[in-house]
């Protein structure tokens, strides 16, 4: 058993870092993620960790900095957010290119213009194809437990791939909840040593990192990366499972919530699961039966297992937060929609987008999403195939 | 220094192979680089830029390196070997290694004056153990000669050309020595393949210094500047013998130049032997060639003076 501890998402964070103690950290401030880069520097100021941390002054060198230590053969950790995430794209690819096992926490936060400091998901959505390992946090307990799965998930040698750990910029970022602190030292033990392979600094056998490769090399380089990206999803489930033997909270590939028999199931991810699971309580109260499909592994996405879990399903919302940008919904809506179509299932799956740079979503609009799920069930029609929860009059 | 046949049997850092132009300076630097650097005292490590260097030595599956080399990108040389001195730091600390490992960023002038230049100002600053060799070409020769804040007054290339009313790069170089100075790192310098002691002599000294160094080394270029291959040497000999590349250090702050043509030459003899000055020779340009010599003997005579105010930096004379 950890100890129950009441601090923030951040804190959360900083503390898995702390106890990973990764050899080198490289981060650059940005809001909402500030608080991880600070609270690690006065951990390593008070000697409770020895981590070299690298203060750069910029993300792109952020990365870049990750990519050199990395590479140079050892554990390492960043943190950012939004536009810090969008100057990182660049390196972002290059680091799942050179198969580098960074892990990365995202305090996911809605990228400009307008300036926006606070919580959505335009950052770690618009990087989905960055060929990271994704992993998204409910709450401050999730972040904390996925940092150090992640450690363990992007080393395996058969994944070799740089993860990222989101939670919500402010919703979970900066507010104190009471989640479970491990032990230190059962947390060493559960993560392990790290072997890096090639590491530069065994200068006995220096090797070439980062060359560049011609039409005739590059394919086979990307589907050889890709296929360690896609062996992760085996790997996230057996760490889950460590993990839930180890500390008593078990991770699988998704959270499925009152989902066996659901007929109005919401499918949505980060902190907004909680007030679903909140109306989802209520309305089984009531009879009707409401479900969650949360999210956890977006990236690879286990569209297999994804679509096997909405089978009861008589109508579907899927909660994007971010804007579709001109696709035919949120990134998440697509792939739900499509993983659907090769099941028997032709259930009406309509989207949602929602708490863009913050924006509140309350009860009583997770409410309003299962009266328009109720609604298609009894009328068998969907009048709005994407609308927009809490905006000012009709989104168009 | 060591006798030549000496310095001949050293172990090479960049083997043959590579696939660079001939008459290209780049492993001529190199080389000299790696002769100067004493590795039976320590190992290299080495982290390159994006340019014509690193496409030309790192082609997969092929390697020209005899050192362990990494490139990520064009703009963070600096940056990437921050991280790899980072962990060699740990390394250290944590007993991995007992080795003596100096590190080396390569950059050409696009990732060093400019796109590259945040990230090199940064690690400076932050005060990194690492060598910084930017290989002055004057352009962006890799993506075939566009002009970069290191093109020369005048000169002529593909996003600065020289057309029917305008004369080639209208500004004067970006003086990068001077800004790097500013950082106050102990030891920034300025050298020419033709001057190969003198180059070696910086990159040893450069190379014994435990913190963060500078030193920028003119890199003709026969494609992009226009001259025959076998040429190139020539050219850089030009450079210093105008005083269009000053040879010089900066010793905390000190200035030092190391050599002094006993004849200044005019800069039209370095101008001419090139395709990308060819235009400023036209009837009626007369007046770029004498705005191109006066920016010259400005900086060198600045040099000058400052080498002979004598003055470091955090000293004060009574």
């Amino acid at each position: 058993m950890g100890k129950k501890v009441a601090l923030t998402g951040n804190e959360a964070a900083a503390h898995a870092i702390r106890q990973i103690n990764p050899d080198v950290i490289a981060a650059f401030p940005i809001t909402p993620s500030t608080p991880i880069p600070q609270t690690v520097a006065q951990f390593i100021a008070d000697g409770e960790m020895d981590t070299e941390l690298v203060t750069v002054e910029s993300e792109h060198s952020a990365m870049s900095a990750c990519i050199g230590a990395a590479a140079a053969g050892g554990r390492v950790m960043t943190a950012t957010s939004a536009n810090g995430y969008a100057l990182m794209w660049e390196m972002l690819y290059i680091a799942s290119g050179m198969r580098l096992p960074i892990v990365m926490a995202v305090v996911a936060r809605a990228l400009s213009s307008p300036l926006n400091i606070h919580g959505d998901h335009s950052d770690i959505m618009g990087g989905r194809d960055t060929g990271w390992i994704q992993l998204i946090s409910e709450n401050s307990q999730e972040a904390y437990d996925n940092i150090i799965q992640a450690v363990k998930i992007a080393e395996n040698k058969n994944v070799m791939t740089p993860a990222l750990v989101a939670q919500d910029g402010f919703n979970t970022s900066h507010t104190i909840e009471i989640w479970e602190l491990e032990d230190d030292q059962k947390v060493k033990e559960f993560i392990g040593e790290y072997e890096p392979l090639y590491p530069m600094l065994n200068t006995d056998e220096p090797v070439t990192h980062g060359a560049w490769a011609p039409p005739n090399w590059y394919f086979e380089h990307k589907i050889s990366q890709l296929k360690g990206l896609l062996d992760s999803k085996d790997v996230v489930e057996k760490v889950g499972k460590e993990f839930g033997e180890t500390f008593g909270r078990h991770y699988g590939l998704y959270e499925a919530y009152k989902l066996d028999d659901a007929e109005y199931v919401i499918v949505a991810a980060g902190s907004v699961c909680g007030t679903t699971k909140d109306i989802i309580d209520g309305l089984r109260e009531d009879g009707v039966k409401a479900g969650l499909l949360k999210i956890r592994l977006f990236r690879p996405f286990p569209y297999e297992e994804l679509a096997e879990t909405l089978q009861s399903a008589k109508a579907i919302a899927v909660l994007d937060r971010v804007s579709p940008a001109g696709a035919q919904g949120g990134p998440l809506f697509t792939e739900i929609r499509s993983a659907l179509y090769d099941t028997q299932s032709r259930t009406p799956v309509i989207n949602y987008t929602y708490g863009l740079g913050g924006r509140d979503t309350q009860p009583k609009h997770i409410n309003s999403v299962f009266e328009t799920l109720k609604r298609i069930v009894e009328t068998g029609k969907v009048e709005k195939q994407f609308d927009c929860l809490n905006l000012r009059g009709e989104w168009r | 220094m060591a006798l030549l046949n000496e310095l001949a049997k050293k172990k090479e850092g960049l083997v043959n192979g590579h696939r660079l132009c001939p008459g290209c300076t780049h492993p001529v630097i190199m080389r000299q680089v790696f002769a100067a650097a004493d590795t039976d005292k320590y190992d290299i490590i080495i982290a390159a830029a994006t340019g014509c260097f690193e496409v030309s030595s790192g082609l997969y599956p092929y390697t020209s390196w005899n050192v362990p080399w990494i490139h990520s990108a064009f703009e963070n040389a600096a940056s990437t070997i921050s991280g790899i001195e980072a962990m060699y730091k740990v390394w250290k600390r944590k007993g991995r290694t007992n080795k003596d490992i100096r590190f080396i960023a390569l950059a050409s002038d696009g990732g060093t004056y400019d796109i590259g230049f945040q990230a090199l100002s940064g690690a400076i600053e932050r005060g990194h153990q690492f060598l910084y060799i930017c290989n002055d070409n004057n352009a962006y020769q890799n993506t075939g000669n566009q002009r970069s804040s290191a093109t020369p007054f005048g000169g002529s290339t593909t996003t600065s050309p020289n057309g029917k009313i305008k004369f080639g790069k209208e500004q004067p170089r970006k003086d990068i020595v001077s800004i790097i100075e500013g950082h106050h790192l102990p030891y920034t310098a300025q050298a020419s393949p033709s001057n190969w002691r003198d180059l070696m002599n910086k990159v040893k000294k450069a190379l014994d210094v435990n913190g963060p160094t500078y030193l920028n080394v003119i890199e003709p270029c026969t494609t992009g500047w226009g001259f025959p291959p076998n040429m190139a040497i020539e050219i850089a000999q030009l450079a210093v013998d105008t005083c269009v590349w000053p040879l010089y250090e900066v010793i905390n702050g000190k200035v030092v130049i190391n050599y002094k043509p006993k004849k200044k030459l005019p800069v039209t003899e370095y101008l001419k032997p090139q395709k990308r000055f060819a235009h400023l020779f036209k009837k009626g340009n007369e007046y770029l060639i004498e705005e191109f010599q006066k920016q010259v003997n400005a900086h060198w005579e600045w040099l000058l003076k400052r080498e002979e105010c004598g003055i470091e930096y955090g000293t004060t004379k009574e």
